[in-house]
């Protein structure tokens, strides 16, 4: 990692307004990026997303968002015009969202859509585009690449489908990815490999990465830096290496809770949760 | 109990499994992993009785499967499916979904059946008029499993019951599962992609892979990693977390 920060976040809150009352979803995370790989864990509803998605301004329209800093690069994320939305989101930064399939569109075959993302962002005429478009299919690591190219999303499996979507998010060379559970619903196998990709663009495009995911282990393994949330806090921040060595009891408690396969077939621990942690 | 051999199903033209032979002894626990479309849910489908052509022998507790499954199986035997969201009724309450398998076997005095499933899956009485969305996800995979558990089964088909939960959810479910098989004696089979959830909860475990068995273990010898097959080999590191130079040695399977 090099020390250059590319964004800072300070103190960032996200607050729904829902019929019954509001939602506190994130509440004062604060963190630096470098070009690096940072891992964001915690359960489900502890404020991965919401906090990945404040970053790149796609709060629900019932939601309110307040940061004493949110800084990229020479631009300021909390003070954007959707004109000026436009050259971040998507060409500096891009989000490779939770649910790929409902992010490609399903009546163009996957070819055109590559072509046509790719246009958007590069002036070049219909026969440079496809050559590019196979490129981004290789790059990902389809092996048939022409193939995938002139085949619909549903005819792709999860793993490919989800490829497709990174290749697309390649194309304007961005240079913060935010993946939001990029391979949770993907074979041990394919989920590595994915990963393999993410790995290979921050080393070799200098890119920064914000993985999102609930799997502690393969966090640990993967990212550099990682941060636990509960409860819309961050409640522990430490290298993904030391995480078997954290001190915070929520972090703590969610390693225990994974089986392990020593052979030992008796009652995992479960989390005690205390209402302190919620309070940081 | 259940002794499943030389089976082999199809979807069309689709070959989808092959000379599956699987044997579980009564009280036991058999896991089955492999890559996603390897055939697993399809192996539980089947003996459920919800795949139409397929060959070869099933038989649970001595009785051998015809085409169609009698209400006497579905006592016997429940499945608790993959997706927790897709197989709870969503308009219907958490009373009203436990009671109808009651009525269908015509087993009567469901008010106390429905309580004792609950208290079976940990849940108070309060959930019981919720519906649900009105749920956590563990929640309602723990109303799955009451479900199952309402007709007294003695066997349970339990495809990837805790794969859409977080870790501190799915430890209390396995551990709610292991605990009933404790008690009740019950018999199960039980399909994950996760080896170290097979490994935790079952004493024999089969990796599947393109719709055949391609290698058998011991919880033990998981535990020692002495598996042989390429693909088993490849299954194993990946559980063991992200490394740069292991993934580069993956071979795809499709
Ligand atoms: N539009 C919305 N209106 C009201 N509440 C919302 C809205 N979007 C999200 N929330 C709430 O914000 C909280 C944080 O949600 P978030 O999606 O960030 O969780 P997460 O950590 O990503 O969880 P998961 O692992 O399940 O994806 C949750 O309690 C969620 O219900
Ligand atoms: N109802 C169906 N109609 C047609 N094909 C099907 C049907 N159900 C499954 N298949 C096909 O049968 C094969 C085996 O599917 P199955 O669902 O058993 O896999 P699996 O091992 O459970 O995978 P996963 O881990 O993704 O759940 C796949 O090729 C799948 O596409
Ligand atoms: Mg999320
Ligand atoms: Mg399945």
């Amino acid at each position: 990692m090099s020390s250059e920060t590319l964004l800072t976040v300070k103190n960032l809150e996200v607050t729904f307004n829902t019929p019954k009352g509001k939602v506190h979803a994130v509440r004062g995370v604060s963190f630096d990026l470098g070009r690096e790989r940072l891992g964001i864990v915690g359960e489900s509803g502890s404020g991965k997303s919401q906090t990945g998605r404040a970053i790149l301004g796609l709060t629900a329209a019932n939601g309110a968002i307040t940061a004493d800093k949110m800084q990229f690069r020479d631009v300021d994320l909390a003070n954007l015009t959707p004109k000026q939305w436009r050259k971040v989101r998507g060409a500096r930064i891009s989000m490779i969202m939770q649910d790929p399939k409902y992010s490609l569109n399903p009546v163009m075959t996957i070819g055109d859509q590559i072509i046509e993302a790719y246009r958007e962002h590069h002036k070049v005429n219909a026969k440079e585009a496809r050559l590019r478009a196979l490129e981004m299919l290789e790059a990902v690591k389809i092996r048939d690449p022409e193939r995938v190219f002139n085949s619909y999303p549903h005819e792709t499996s999860g793993g490919m489908g989800q490829r497709v979507m990174i290749a697309m998010m390649l194309i304007p060379d961005p240079e913060l990815i935010i993946a939001d559970e990029p391979t949770s619903a993907l074979d041990v196998t394919v989920q590595l490999q994915v990963m393999a990709i993410l790995d290979d663009l921050v080393r070799d495009r200098g890119m920064a990465l914000i993985f999102i995911s609930h799997d502690l282990q393969l966090i640990s393994s993967f990212c550099d830096r990682v941060l636990v949330m509960y409860q819309g806090h961050v409640v522990e921040e430490l290298r993904a290496s030391e995480l078997h060595n954290a001190k915070h009891p929520y972090t703590k408690g969610l390693l225990n809770c994974l089986p392990k396969m020593d052979g030992d077939h008796s009652d995992l621990p479960t989390l005690e949760r205390e209402a302190s942690w919620a309070e940081g | 109990m259940i002794e499943i051999s030389k089976l082999n199903a199809w979807f069309d033209d689709n070959h989808v499994l092959k000379d599956v032979d699987i044997s579980v002894p009564a009280n036991g626990s058999f896991g089955l992993v492999g890559e996603s479309g390897s055939g697993k849910s399809t192996v539980l489908r089947t003996v459920t009785g919800l795949v139409d052509d397929w060959e070869g022998t099933i038989t649970v507790k001595g009785k051998k499967l015809g085409p169609k499954r009698d209400k006497d199986f579905y006592r016997l035997a429940q499945m608790v499916f993959q997706d927790p969201f897709g197989s709870l009724h969503p308009r219907h309450t958490i009373d009203r979904i436990l009671t109808e398998p009651v009525n269908i076997h015509g087993l009567g005095n469901s008010d106390a059946r429905v309580v004792e499933a609950l208290t079976q899956v940990g849940l108070d009485n309060a959930f019981r008029f919720r519906y649900p969305h009105q749920l956590s996800g563990g929640q309602r995979q723990r109303v799955a499993i009451a479900r199952a558990l309402i007709l007294e089964p003695k066997i349970l088909l339990l495809d990837e019951p805790t794969s859409a939960l977080d870790v501190s959810i799915q430890a209390e479910v396995l551990n709610l599962l292991g605990r009933l098989r404790r008690d009740l004696g019950l018999t199960y089979i039980m399909v994950s992609h996760d080896l170290a959830v097979v490994a935790h909860m079952c004493d024999d475990i089969a990796i599947m892979n393109h719709g055949r068995i391609v290698e058998r273990a011991t919880a033990e010898q998981l535990a020692e990693g002495t598996l042989e097959h390429p693909y088993s080999q490849q299954l194993y590191k990946a559980a063991g977390g992200y490394d740069r130079a292991v993934v580069d040695t993956f071979v795809d399977w499709d």
